[in-house]
């Protein structure tokens, strides 16, 4: 009934202790492994490893096992893990023209070098039940292998775009800047393409997912078309400075897509085609297509800068023909909104006691409160004839 | 993997993390930011914010600053709401007792570092002393204005008559300023300053105040500093000028009058009564021999902290 001052710290502790008893469940019951979740619950460790900004399988696996399938919970785990970890080095850009590929359509072309790989997907199955995945004990299903290897080279299709001079260049000059890193330096803005693009794969996938939805219902000006997805393995390679040459130091898996979008061109640049770019680790397409939606749309601001450079500010708007009018465009409410480990806390944050503040506010209120009663009293006579002058001396203070 | 080893003792884990968690470069980083900070009194310092195992929200801006300035012979203190005892601030203290092995203590005098939310502790403080305030939202303008690009703007030119016309709105609508809590200051006469959700009422103790006030907002990445004897001035106008809460009732457990009182419910036929906020303060007044309307009532026990804790599985 009363609220303890004392006895916080023993809750806390009891409270813990329940905790690992429901996160156990009924006892009767085989305990999950993490190998077990790394391997048949794949897609959620992708989704861990991909907004908690680390690749490592079994790590997202045992965060969600500990967090009991709260995946937002687990992505919590693995990014305070992350953030303990001594930085070595950087690596060099993966190039995922190099992909060792298990799946890689195009929506633009209906068959181009390399061909379509459908790969594993969920994209034609038939949503029912499988009942027979409720029986334990199913021998392992095995695909049949084709009988040739898919094609070595598979080049991408904006590779094959920019060869005609269609699509922009996206190619970083030799002077590039390091990349942006948002773990060490605080959000600025304007942001960069390399700072949104880190803000957005870290992003949660339903925030992307519900923005990338509303550019396509009319709250944005984009025409997408899936240019490609790509899934598969490509090498991560560093460049020790004892050696000065790149080596392997290992392969990881991940999901690519390329929205090419229709760009109308200005006075400076003949009508061409943009990218909006995705990237995810693991098999992760939803979030990497709402991800090239999402940086699509916030191009608007590369745009404009660009264009300030040329024209003078009474031609930009019309010259440019975009303009930040949309949420999904606005780099501002969008970066700021995107973490769900930094929205989750400030939500959840709610749970902590706020009764100070409240005490301050119901001093207030009963005040106002006395102060209006007090107005009142004097002219309650009067109220029923003129109901709507009643209001006056109150809006006269 | 990590080069970490768990020991288990007692059923409570001991990492061996680095001092104060934070290595020591993010400490350094930090550090710079809370110079600069104390240099220009109220200004918003961005810093590179860590992760932090405790939720955004929950306290990890003045975590990492604690972190960043707390020393192996300092004395810690957490409060919450005014009290040691509430939740999220057994969770700090024991978050820095695991990862740092300082004394921890409730008695406000005995601290050299202070951390807290939203409450500043009734008693003085003194110039050896830090206050370390957890910050959620460490812009005055965010419900004005909320994008940074057009608020560093304001800041930048101290064209502040956006908050005026808030606060005058407030004296149209209501007959009074409204804000109650986060009541906006100005700093050293020059930055408009956030000073982090504690009641008005704290707001007269900041100003000039011997201690060095240190902000810490993690979620939003920034830290700022009000230094020791700096001029704090909560804003008004001159036919409206600045008030602080008052209660008709005192704290009924040590008498006090002129503390900040927590209301608590005690039945559903409106009986309530008031205790003081600053639980260390009201022990030390209860422990001198002061009493309250309820000293006697052996409600007030539980509410006094003399009674069975709280059980988790409730």
């Amino acid at each position: 009934m009363y609220v303890a001052v004392k006895g916080g710290e023993t809750a806390i502790l009891n409270s813990h202790k329940l905790l690992a008893e429901e996160r156990r469940g009924d006892p009767a019951i085989p305990e999950l492994s993490v190998a077990q979740i790394r391997e048949q619950m794949a897609l959620a460790v992708d989704r861990v490893m991909t907004e908690g900004s680390l690749y490592d399988p079994d790590l997202a696996a045992l965060a969600i096992k500990q967090a009991q399938g709260d995946l937002v919970e687990a992505i919590f785990l693995v990014r305070a893990f992350r953030t303990t970890l001594p930085r070595f080095g950087s690596t060099r850009p993966i190039d995922t023209a190099r992909m060792a590929i298990r799946r890689r359509i195009s929506a633009t072309y209906k068959d181009l070098p390399g061909g379509q790989v459908l790969g594993p997907t969920y994209d034609y199955t038939h949503r029912l039940l499988d009942f027979a995945l409720a029986a334990d004990g199913a021998p392992a299903p095995v695909a049949e292998r084709a009988d040739e290897p898919v094609a070595a080279a598979m080049p991408r299709v904006a590779d094959i775009l920019r060869g005609e001079g269609l699509i922009e260049d996206e190619t970083p000059g030799d002077d590039a800047a390091q990349p942006y890193d948002l773990t060490r330096e605080p959000m600025r803005h304007p942001a960069g393409r390399d700072q949104r693009l880190q803000n957005l794969a870290r992003g949660d996938e339903g925030f992307l997912l519900a923005l990338g939805y509303s550019t396509q219902r009319g709250y944005g000006s984009t025409h997408p078309f899936a240019g490609e997805i790509r899934l598969g393995e490509v090498a991560v390679e560093i460049v020790p400075e004892e050696l000065g040459f790149a080596i392997e130091i290992g392969e990881i898996t991940v999901t690519e897509c390329q929205m090419v979008n229709q760009f109308e061109g200005n006075a400076e640049q003949p009508p061409h085609f943009t990218c909006g770019y995705g990237l995810t680790f693991g098999h992760g397409e939803r979030k990497a297509m709402a991800m090239a939606l999402v940086d699509r749309a916030l191009r608007v601001e590369d745009a404009l800068a660009d264009l300030e450079a040329l024209l003078d500010r009474a031609l930009r708007a019309e010259e440019l023909g975009e303009t930040v009018r949309w949420p999904a465009q606005d780099a501002d409410f969008v970066m700021y909104h995107s973490d769900n480990v930094e929205a989750t806390g400030f939500v959840t944050h709610l749970k902590l006691p706020h009764y100070v503040d409240f005490q301050s506010e119901l001093a207030l209120v009963r005040r106002l409160r006395r102060e209006h009663a007090a107005r009142r009293a004097p002219q309650a006579p009067e109220e029923a004839p003129a109901a709507n002058a009643s209001a006056e001396p109150e809006a006269a203070e | 993997m990590s080069g970490k080893t768990t020991t288990s003792s007692g059923g409570v884990e001991a990492e061996t993390y680095n001092f104060a968690y934070l290595d020591e470069q993010t400490k350094r980083m930090i550090r710079r930011c809370i110079l600069k900070a104390v240099a220009l009194p109220g200004y918003q310092v961005e810093f590179g914010g860590r992760e932090m195992p405790l939720p955004y929200g929950w306290g990890t801006g003045g975590i990492q600053v604690t972190a960043a300035v707390i020393g192996a012979d300092d004395t810690l203190k957490v409060i919450d709401q005014g009290s040691d005892d509430t939740t999220n601030a057994v969770n700090i203290r024991r978050f820095f007792a695991r990862t740092t092995g300082v004394a921890t203590t409730e008695a406000t005098d005995a601290a050299t570092i202070i951390q807290t939310r939203h409450r500043i502790p009734e008693a003085t403080l003194r110039d050896s002393q830090i206050l370390v305030y957890q910050v959620p939202q460490p812009e005055p303008l965010t419900f004005l204005e909320p994008r940074k690009e057009e608020t560093r703007k304001i800041h930048a030119y101290a064209e502040y008559g956006v908050m005026h016309l808030k606060l005058y709105e407030d004296v149209a609508r209501f007959g009074r300023i409204a804000s109650t809590y986060a009541y906006p200051v100005m700093v050293n006469e020059r930055y408009l300053m956030s000073p982090s959700p504690i009641p008005k009422f704290d707001n007269p103790k900041m100003d000039a105040m011997p201690a060095l006030q240190l902000f810490g907002a993690g979620r939003e990445k920034r830290i700022y500093a009000v230094p020791p004897w700096t001029t704090v001035r909560s804003l008004d106008f001159d036919d409206h000028p600045f008030d602080i809460e008052t209660w008709e009732e005192a704290c009924a457990l040590c008498g006090a009058g002129e503390s900040y009182l927590d209301e608590v419910i005690l039945d559903d036929q409106g009986g309530k009564m008031f205790v003081c906020s600053d639980s260390d303060f009201c022990q030390r007044r209860r422990e001198a021999g002061h009493t309250g309307a309820m000293s006697d009532d052996p409600r007030a026990a539980v509410i006094g902290g003399d009674a069975a804790p709280e059980s988790a599985a409730s």
